[in-house]
């Protein structure tokens, strides 16, 4: 437990020294910002939430943003290592594989939570102030499970950085594929499922078969997961439409993503544990 | 511990695909020990160093290390008396040295007042606290010495200490050698040339291609391999032409005569030169030099490569 609170507190540090966790921080919050007050304009005096727009404005964000942060983390964190000699003299210590991993996967999340906090926050309070409501009149529930998903959002790509990072033998390597599984999850999974719809103009695609495909990909199941949170967040973002069979329940929309968290970290750790030093 | 090898390996042999990296070496390194290990780049010094500090696995062959196996998941406990020095190893540019060596002090559960002195040791405390990006490529190097230190290990493992240390940086890496052998500890270094050895170094085993090439002191290496010594004796002209009647079929040249002969009759040669009462001007004898000891054993290594 002492050893794994050491390389926890190691991986923290080096994020910390590194400027530019200082600078995504910074990014996220000015982009949280600016989204939020574009976001918040056109609301005028209707009833609805300013804060209530910030989070379908971040979740946007998110969308994009986290998952190469995250990636961005982790693709580096063992074959960068290896390159440097500091992996083979780190597993002469009494660490094993696993606790390597996990150090590294908690340390990251530790940093990923803070931008996400600060960078989110700030933009909510100021929201929450400027906005009409008040502080105490805002969707809040909405906005918490906003920060929560979204660092859950932050683990599922840290997860799926390691396996890549315990797979590959060079950096380069490493790079191209947190890229490629970038674009492969935010933006051709979509793509691909629009185009599977347009072709089946026959419907023959049943609604349930869409929607579990769709929520196979995590940053899917994260947005369903915001955008219905409240009945306002679904009425702004479009989602209001959804009928009941189309939504999924909160608890298997965490499951779904705690899978993910998961099966790719159990992953890593059992190619970490075959890796060739 | 007693009396038992801290490193034991029989006839271990690992193999990547095809290549063999190591075939069939057996050793035995006992407490108190200084082994070299010495051969080319690609010879297998540092997959028998991986294999021994548990990072790898044998194809075939038994490794145990303070009497078990370093693959064994109870092994562990025991990295905490190890030391080890990889080959390279660049330590992360913006931490200082004394967080880095604190980061593997808590790792190995060793004291971290304890630290100050290791800086001492290898004449890093001025610079302790400054960011290793400020180090030059020998104080990195002295850094990893002191943190293979750490704990005051029973094994120490050093992949070419000495590369990139000047003369004095280097006389005190044997220094420290020497401390830690006299404290009881095993140590294991590794080295491109023989030449690079100290004469502390205990044994020598110089690997060719992953076999065992040889294993010995450097004086016993020197005398199995047989490599004559060069004997040139000087003298007026009158002298070498009794010499060349004496000593038929010699090599006679620049006013000079050359003998070679093996170590063992080094001293019956020079008695009967002696008795011979022929009137010499000077006598020059070389012994094999380490580098020829060296060569002789690992010659034949690129022929796989052409």
């Amino acid at each position: 437990m002492n050893r794994l609170w050491t390389l926890i507190t190691k991986e923290a540090r080096d994020g910390l020294r590194n400027r530019w966790v200082v600078m995504i921080t910074l990014v996220m919050t000015g982009l949280a910002l600016i989204l939020s007050f574009l976001g918040s304009a056109p609301t005028g005096t209707t009833s609805v939430s300013p804060l209530a727009v910030t989070v379908v404005s971040l979740s946007s964000l998110s969308i994009f943003f986290i998952p190469l942060i995250a990636l961005l983390l982790a693709y580096d964190s063992v074959v960068g290592e290896a390159e440097r000699g500091t992996l083979t003299l780190l597993l002469t210590h009494p660490v094993s594989r696993t606790e390597v991993i996990l150090g590294k996967f908690i340390g990251h999340l530790f940093l990923l939570a803070i931008a996400i906090v600060i960078g989110y926050g700030v933009a909510g309070v100021t929201i929450s102030f400027t906005g009409e409501g008040g502080f105490a009149g805002q969707e809040w529930d909405s906005f918490l499970r906003l920060l929560l998903s979204s660092i859950l959002l932050g683990a599922i790509f840290l997860s799926i950085g390691y396996v890549i990072s315990t797979w590959v033998s060079e950096r380069g390597m490493a790079a191209a594929l947190a890229i490629g599984i970038w674009l492969l999850f935010v933006l051709l999974y979509d793509m691909g499922l629009l185009a599977l719809l347009a072709a089946d103009g026959e419907g023959a695609l049943s609604g349930g078969l869409v929607k579990w495909l769709m929520l196979a990909n995590p940053t899917d199941s994260y947005r369903m997961f915001n955008l219905t949170s409240s009945n306002a967040t679904a009425l702004l973002s479009g989602m209001a439409g959804l009928s009941v069979e189309h939504r999924a329940s909160d608890t298997s929309l965490i499951l779904i993503m705690l899978s993910w968290v998961v099966a790719p970290l159990v992953i890593a750790c059992m190619i970490f544990r075959k890796r060739q030093l | 511990m007693g009396l038992n090898p801290t490193i034991e390996l029989s006839s271990v042999t690992k193999e990547y695909g095809k290549t063999i990296a190591v075939d069939g070496v057996s050793l035995a390194v006992a407490p108190g020990e200084c082994l070299a290990l010495v051969g080319h780049n690609g010879a297998g010094k540092s997959t028998l160093i991986k294999m021994v500090l548990g990072l790898i696995g044998p194809t075939n062959g038994r490794v145990r290390v303070m009497g078990r196996d370093p693959l064994d998941s109870a092994f562990n406990n025991l990295r905490s008396k190890i030391g080890f020095l990889p080959e390279q190893v660049l330590f992360q540019n913006n931490m200082t040295g004394r967080e880095t060596l604190e980061f593997y002090a808590r790792l190995k559960g060793a004291s971290l007042e304890a630290l100050d002195a290791l800086f001492h040791r290898v004449d890093l405390f001025g610079a302790a606290n400054n960011r290793i990006s400020t180090y030059s490529k020998g104080m990195r190097q002295r850094l990893g010495l002191a943190q293979a230190l750490i704990g005051t290990p029973d094994l120490l493992i050093l992949d070419e200490p000495t590369s990139g240390l000047d003369p004095a940086s280097r006389q005190n890496v044997y220094s420290i050698i020497n401390d830690m052998k006299a404290a009881g500890a095993t140590v294991l270094i590794s080295s491109h040339a023989l030449t690079e050895l100290d004469s502390r170094i205990d044994r020598v085993a110089i690997l060719n291609r992953g076999h065992m090439a040889a294993l010995g002191t450097i004086a016993e290496l020197r005398r199995t391999i047989g490599l004559p010594s060069e004997i040139k004796v000087h003298g007026s002209a009158e002298s070498l032409q009794r010499l060349a009647d004496y000593y038929s079929g010699k090599g006679y040249m620049n006013g000079a005569a050359h003998f070679s002969c093996s170590a063992s009759e080094k001293i019956d040669f020079l008695r009967e030169l002696m008795e011979l009462n022929i009137p010499l001007t000077d006598i020059e004898v070389n012994d094999p030099s380490l580098e020829q000891v060296f060569l002789a054993l690992t010659k034949g290594e690129d022929l796989g490569n052409e």
